[in-house]
């Protein structure tokens, strides 16, 4: 049996790495538990992109303190972290959507987040390579990109007090701590659990359910893409509650490569690339881009969102117990507000004043109060 | 394609792919080849240079011509998109490649090592500089040592020498004491007994070292010298390339994709040569580094068993365990030594796509760790080289197959048809 | 006498034999580097099969092209990294 740990967490992707990272500078003991490596999960498979999102007060208010921290942060990360700041450009076809352009940039104008309104000439200027005829776009030039994996190590070593145990599933959190699969207890007065999609094997009652996502990515073609570019359909996409869907999202990297989203499916469990949602994200993305198509695309893969019933993400107390907290259901959002959401839970477990209100996040909103076994 | 109801499509032109499909077209079923070199023939069967090709090659290669299976260079598998459903592509656009049944004859590319080095202009591949050359390198007087392992290594030298190379060196790793039972062992085989005596015939006077394997390349701009390491000691060689490959490694990517069960590192078949997939057949390398005659018999015993003709087939089976004979006997006396595994600096670049070096990989635990924490392995050949590598440095198991196979244009995963450009 | 065909490399005509690759015309031309790493170092073709991705050179404006898996034709134009 492990012990002499404050806090297990369960899941070493960036959320749980965030967390840990955290409550350790609060000078806990923490142990983070992951059954494969370190930030191998929906951490690896996403695009690591920083935003601010609208879809509620609550969402922005999270996605803006998180990307603060996230800019807070960045210059301490490693060079690997591949931390830059090409902004957002949410992309406007038509002039319906230019409507909805100008309601966002008042939203976000209005609460101090810098947005610029390009109309299409702009447009075609920041990215030569977007069709012509698009209507404009919304310019968020603070939001980033970022490359999770070695984020996540980083966190996990930089603070005295975490240790890692990775290849160690968990079989199941107990009143006082956790027991792994190799029969192995670890034990500690509270329990996070942050693993991601796998959040409902672990505590009953969590509705978290996979949503899985295609991604491709080319070989290097440096300039080709400035910013990353999300058409406003994207919203729609993410909200849906319909089987599939897949909308225009292309991102530059660091090196060149271009990195192209993105998909939605629920009910899908199997990892497997399914050539037919590839072949239409890719024709979703030509529409926006047709000199993508020349490309050399050298991957695809997939993985796993975790999702909740409405779209916020699950940050505190699980309901029915007095130790166990999740930290879970970041849907398509997990690396923007990784840092938020570390926080918004270390304020509750110390009992100290968040900087933004808990209250939408806390899982009792959309869980009942059911006893642990 | 049309008649994808009763088509047997073969993957890859070695001489594996080439007497399956002319086997299948032989016995009148519809067959189609679909290799991604520009000429058929694969890499040992590879044609350019002024060398007329083997009596062998050129038999078979008549033999596929004249059998009826139609032939498209040029196109290279990338995914598939259903259960008997792949998707090709070439420059001229994608094609949907139905089949009834599948005979993948991937064959094998070369293991490159690193050593300090190893990524200087003109060190390549053993195999790799005969192709080079067969493409139209000038290799005329210009001076190559080759190193590394396997009889391979003594072809290469036969025809650089032939096309005016100076051959500075020949150094094997595996020590003179198998390959002296490896000859020995020759002598069951009158035909490969023949090639090796042919073979030193061409290579009269060339110098010849065994337990000797290069541990560092140097040059300014491009390689002007290799030191070696044997049992006497250090000694350097001044050359103009090294051509340098330790063994053959089987191209597992496409089965893989496919869902091919793999047993020990090559695709497990059954008798007829039937992978784990129904339907979906493998021969040559992929099944074991074996050579030609292992490759030409399993990929005729996997053509015949697609057309139903067991017999003929079967009649084929004493052969094949000859060859499976000849593989074990190849994998022991070129076995890789463990000095081997010593050769890297810290600072020597392991992943070439993404300049990963030693010291960065050395720490990690998996090969999916070294991934997502130096991106080695993310770059172009998506592991092919490095992988390899990996796999021998630290014995890492390497992930799944994902597509593409090979980089395909965004438009074809799309599944769109080529954008005619200028 | 194979027949001759021009072809530019880095903007310079260079007259090679028809049917050769895309790779023996640069090696041809008198390079030896062919493409460079991400941190500059400069490569030139390994496998020679195309899968180890150390030869890659545009090919009439098409980027990463494996120039030992390409035939010259007449009036190509080719870039290779220097």
């Amino acid at each position: 049996m492990a012990s002499g740990f404050d806090i297990v967490i369960v899941g070493a992707g960036i959320v749980g790495a965030a967390c840990a990272a955290e409550l350790a500078r609060e000078g806990m003991r923490v142990a983070v538990v992951d059954r494969d490596i370190i930030g191998g999960g929906a951490t690896a498979a996403g695009m690591g992109h920083i935003v601010v999102m609208d879809d509620s007060e609550a969402q922005f208010a999270l996605t803006r303190y998180s990307r603060r921290l996230w800019r807070d942060l960045h210059s301490g990360l490693p060079p690997q972290a591949e931390y830059e700041t090409p902004g957002t450009i949410w992309v406007a076809a038509d002039e319906s959507e230019m409507q909805e352009v100008r309601r966002k940039h008042e939203y976000y104008a209005s609460r101090g987040v810098a947005a610029e309104i390009l109309d299409s000439k702009m447009l075609a200027e920041a990215e030569p390579n977007l069709r012509p005829g698009l209507a404009g776009g919304l310019l968020v030039p603070d939001d980033a990109v970022v490359y999770p994996p070695v984020v996540a190590r980083f966190l996990l070593e930089r603070e005295r007090g975490v240790s890692v145990i990775a290849g160690s599933a968990v079989r199941a959190i107990t009143n006082d701590g956790v027991a792994l699969e190799d029969g192995t207890r670890i034990s500690a007065a509270k329990i996070v659990n942050a693993a991601g999609d796998a959040s409902p094997n672990l505590t009953a009652g969590v509705r978290v359910a996979p949503r899985k996502g295609h991604l491709v990515i080319t070989d290097r073609y440096p300039g080709f893409v400035r910013h990353q570019l999300v058409e406003l359909g994207y919203l729609k996409s993410a909200h849906t509650h319909s089987a599939e869907s897949v909308a225009f999202n292309v991102q530059p990297r660091r090196t060149g490569q271009i990195l192209i989203g993105s998909s939605r499916q629920y009910g899908v469990t199997n990892a497997d690339v399914d050539p037919a949602i590839v072949s239409a994200m890719l024709s979703r993305a030509l529409q926006y881009m047709p000199g993508i198509g020349t490309l050399s695309a050298i991957r695809c893969w997939t993985g796993f969102r975790a999702s909740t019933p409405d779209k916020l993400p699950l940050i505190g107390p699980a309901p029915g117990t007095d130790h166990v907290y999740l930290a879970t259901g970041h849907e398509g959002l997990g690396i923007t507000t990784s840092l938020a959401t570390a926080k918004l839970l270390a304020s509750q477990i110390t009992g100290r004043e968040p900087e933004i209100a808990v209250t939408p996040y806390l899982p009792a909103r959309v869980m009942d109060g059911e006893k642990h076994a | 394609m049309s008649d994808s109801a009763n088509t047997v499509v073969v993957i890859g032109g070695g001489p594996a792919g080439i007497a399956a499909a002319a086997c299948v077209a032989e016995n009148g079923a519809s067959t189609v080849l679909i290799d991604d070199n520009p000429r058929l023939g694969g890499q040992i069967w590879r044609s350019g240079g002024k060398i007329p090709q083997a009596k062998e090659a050129g038999h078979w290669l008549n033999r596929f011509m004249r059998s009826g299976a139609k032939l498209q260079c040029g196109t290279r598998i990338v995914d598939r998109l259903g259960t008997k459903s792949l998707l090709a592509e070439s420059d001229r656009g994608i094609q949907r490649v139905d089949y009834s049944q599948l005979i993948l004859a991937t064959g094998a590319r070369e293991r490159l090592l690193p050593f300090p080095g190893w990524t200087i202009p003109n060190v390549v591949a053993a195999g790799g500089l005969q192709a080079l050359v067969k493409g139209g390198a000038p290799i005329a007087g210009k001076r190559v040592a080759i190193a590394g392992s396997g009889p391979l290594l003594l072809a290469v030298a036969t025809y650089l020498r032939l096309q005016g190379a100076v051959i500075v060196l020949i150094a094997e790793q595996a020590p003179w004491s198998r390959l002296v039972r490896f000859s020995a062992k020759l002598k069951s085989s009158p035909h490969k007994l023949w090639q090796a005596i042919l073979m030193g015939v061409h290579l009269r006077g060339v110098r010849f070292k065994s337990s000797c394997w290069p541990i560092a390349a140097r040059g300014e701009s491009v390689l002007e010298q290799v030191e070696f390491q044997s049992k006497q000691g250090r000694f350097s060689v001044a050359c103009d390339y090294l051509a340098c490959g330790f063994g053959l490694i089987p191209n597992l990517e496409l089965p893989r994709l496919i869902g091919c069960e793999v047993h020990n590192g090559f695709v497990a078949v059954d008798e007829w040569q039937q992978t784990s997939i129904d339907d979906v057949y493998c021969a040559g390398e992929p099944t074991g580094i074996g050579g030609i005659d292992s490759a030409l018999c399993a990929g005729q015993i996997a053509g015949f068993a697609t057309v139903g003709r067991k017999e003929k087939a079967r009649g084929l089976f004493p052969a094949r365990t000859r060859g499976k004979k000849f593989e074990e006997t190849l994998a022991f006396t070129f076995a890789l030594r463990p000095e081997l595994r010593q050769l890297c600096q810290p600072e020597t670049v392991v992943c070439r796509c993404e300049d990963v070096t030693y010291e960065r990989l050395q720490p990690m635990t998996s090969w999916r760790e070294a991934k997502l924490q130096t991106r080695c392995g993310m770059g172009a050949c998506q592991g092919r080289t490095c992988g390899a590598v990996a796999e021998f440095l630290w014995h890492w198991q390497l992930a799944s197959a994902r597509p593409p196979v090979f980089p395909a244009r965004v438009e074809s995963l799309a599944g769109k048809t080529l954008t005619l450009e200028k | 006498m194979p027949n001759l065909i021009q072809v530019t490399i880095n903007g310079q005509a260079v007259t090679v034999p028809g049917g050769i690759t895309v790779a023996a015309a640069v090696l041809l031309s008198g390079k030896s580097g062919i493409h460079r790493s991400p941190s500059g170092a400069l490569r030139g073709p390994v496998c020679g099969m195309g899968v180890c991705f150390e030869c890659r050179v545009t090919v009439n404006g098409r980027a990463h092209v494996r120039s030992c898996l390409t035939t010259c034709e007449a009036g190509m134009e080719i870039s290779a990294d220097e």
